[in-house]
């Protein structure tokens, strides 16, 4: 697996436990829309996310972000 | 034409359903008459409050109103002006003054309100290459500050000290960074772990902002706030407070020993594009500040109030925010907003005054019944207030 598909992977495990319609998760998935997320959510997702990957994602950058292959895009450059 | 009102439409559905099953709106009580700190009246019915943050009952003092009605005669009834132009009176001056005396710190800037405390201060410290770190339950006053700002924001979980510390490391190096805390959090009532988290802070080369709005007057042996009870207030290098809680009136403040900190009343947008507090309320606030440098005993019985409730109210059976009163905030914890709700207007009936408190306010989506224990509320009062919890909450089946 390339860095890519790993961090896609993991990115998909992570949303697992807080995909409670269990609606299935593709790189185009949408965060508010199609999981339905709200605020509190997003940012204990977040949190989880920032501490598996050791990066930062401020609130700006979230602003940013609204698909799953953003985040994971996103995860990519941090990491690098 | 696209009407720009269409995104209110889910509130606008949820409060009409709240209405429709005969529910008194919780967000439209008018009080009538107000007698005391501690009595109003209310859809013509005499209630107790129980939800007002006045911790320390000032809002009647003698002394307080005599010199807001001396102000008020000696200088009319407002400045009609911004505090850097024509609005700063002697008045404002002596209100900064019984601030810098009540913190023993150098310097006191007085703002309109608490929330443009928070926005001003905020906004203007952290500029676009610095980062603000602050705790998820923040204030919507923090989150607004942070919003008006240009800085990057990094939220960690609820009093969470090794999250904190986390995200301090992985800022770039180089970057400003202000870690905000509060020293009471106002939806559950629950208090920092300031000691560490300021540690932490300093650790890391960080500057710390504590908001003591629900502490001010009440926690800490000269009612400093948390900082103060936990013997760190002089790690902390801004305190934000404001003047409608404990204080008993209105306005907001942000006091500090930073050398320049004076510079932020030209350059802080929520102080200098507005006006000025009026001279009636700028002389209640420091009459009141002055008065609370020395109420021991005020404190002492408003600690009696808040241990008795959460006691009686746990021994009832209710779920409350923290498993051991840690200021003058009881939270009880409703399972949805309809039984909040219910239970929010049978207390009504009973003659009692909470605060209903839900999403997205409340941490954890919860609906809370909010009290706010006052230091003028007698023995006999909490006794009245637990015997309306226990009827309001078996007619609502909230109990047994």
């Amino acid at each position: 697996m390339s860095d890519r598909q790993q961090t896609y992977a993991k990115t998909l495990e992570m949303i697992e436990p807080f995909n409670k319609k269990g609606i299935a998760v593709s790189e185009a998935t949408r965060f508010a829309q199609d999981l339905e997320w709200d605020s509190l959510t997003v940012l204990d997702f977040v949190a989880n996310v920032e501490d598996e990957f050791d990066v930062l994602i401020s609130m700006n950058m979230q602003a940013e972000i609204e698909t799953v292959g953003q985040l994971v895009d996103a995860l990519g450059q941090l990491k690098a | 034409m696209i009407d720009l009102f269409s995104k209110f439409d889910p509130v606008i559905a949820l409060r009409e359903s709240l209405l429709d099953s005969g529910q008194t709106d919780p967000f439209n009580l008018v009080m009538e008459k107000v007698e005391s700190p501690t009595v109003a009246i209310c859809n013509g019915k005499r209630t107790i409050l129980l939800g007002t943050y006045n911790y320390m009952g000032m809002t009647f003092d003698p002394d307080v109103i005599a010199a807001g009605k001396q102000a008020l005669d000696e200088f009319g009834s407002g400045t009609t002006g911004s505090r850097v132009l024509n609005g700063t009176y002697v008045g404002h001056r002596a209100c900064e003054e019984a601030l810098k005396d009540f913190y023993a710190l150098d310097h006191a800037m007085v703002f309109s309100t608490g929330y443009q405390a928070n926005l001003g201060v905020i906004s203007t410290l952290a500029g676009k290459e610095d980062y603000i770190v602050l705790d998820i339950d923040s204030h919507a006053s923090i989150y607004d500050g942070c919003a008006l700002g240009n800085a990057q924001i990094v939220p960690f979980r609820h009093n969470d000290i090794d999250a904190l510390e986390k995200r301090l490391k992985r800022i770039p190096e180089g970057a400003g960074k202000l870690v905000v805390l509060e020293g009471v959090y106002s939806m559950l009532g629950d208090i920092a772990p300031l000691k560490e988290m300021v540690a932490v802070a300093k650790a890391n080369g960080a500057m710390v902002l504590v908001d003591e709005a629900h502490s001010m007057g009440f926690i800490g042996e000269h009612g400093r706030g948390v900082a103060e009870a936990q013997g760190i207030i002089d790690d902390v290098d801004f305190i934000i407070g404001t003047f409608s809680k404990s204080v008993g009136t209105v306005g907001g403040f942000c006091v500090s020993n930073h050398p320049k900190f004076e510079i932020l009343r030209l350059v802080c947008r929520p102080y200098v594009f507005t006006a000025s507090l009026p001279p009636s309320v700028v002389a209640t606030a420091a009459t009141s500040i002055r008065k609370l440098m020395h109420s021991a005993d005020k404190r002492a019985h408003l600690w009696e109030n808040s241990k008795r409730l959460h006691a009686g109210l746990r021994q009832l059976g209710f779920t409350l925010g923290t498993d051991e009163p840690q200021s003058a905030i009881i939270a009880v914890i409703m399972p949805d907003l309809e039984t909040g709700a219910a239970m929010w207007g049978a207390l009504l009936n009973e003659g009692l005054y909470v605060n209903l408190a839900r999403p997205p306010a409340t941490p954890a989506n919860m609906t809370l019944l909010r009290c706010s224990l006052c230091a003028l509320h007698s023995e006999e009062q909490v006794g009245e207030i637990l015997g309306m919890f226990a009827a309001a909450g078996r007619a609502t089946g909230c109990i047994d």
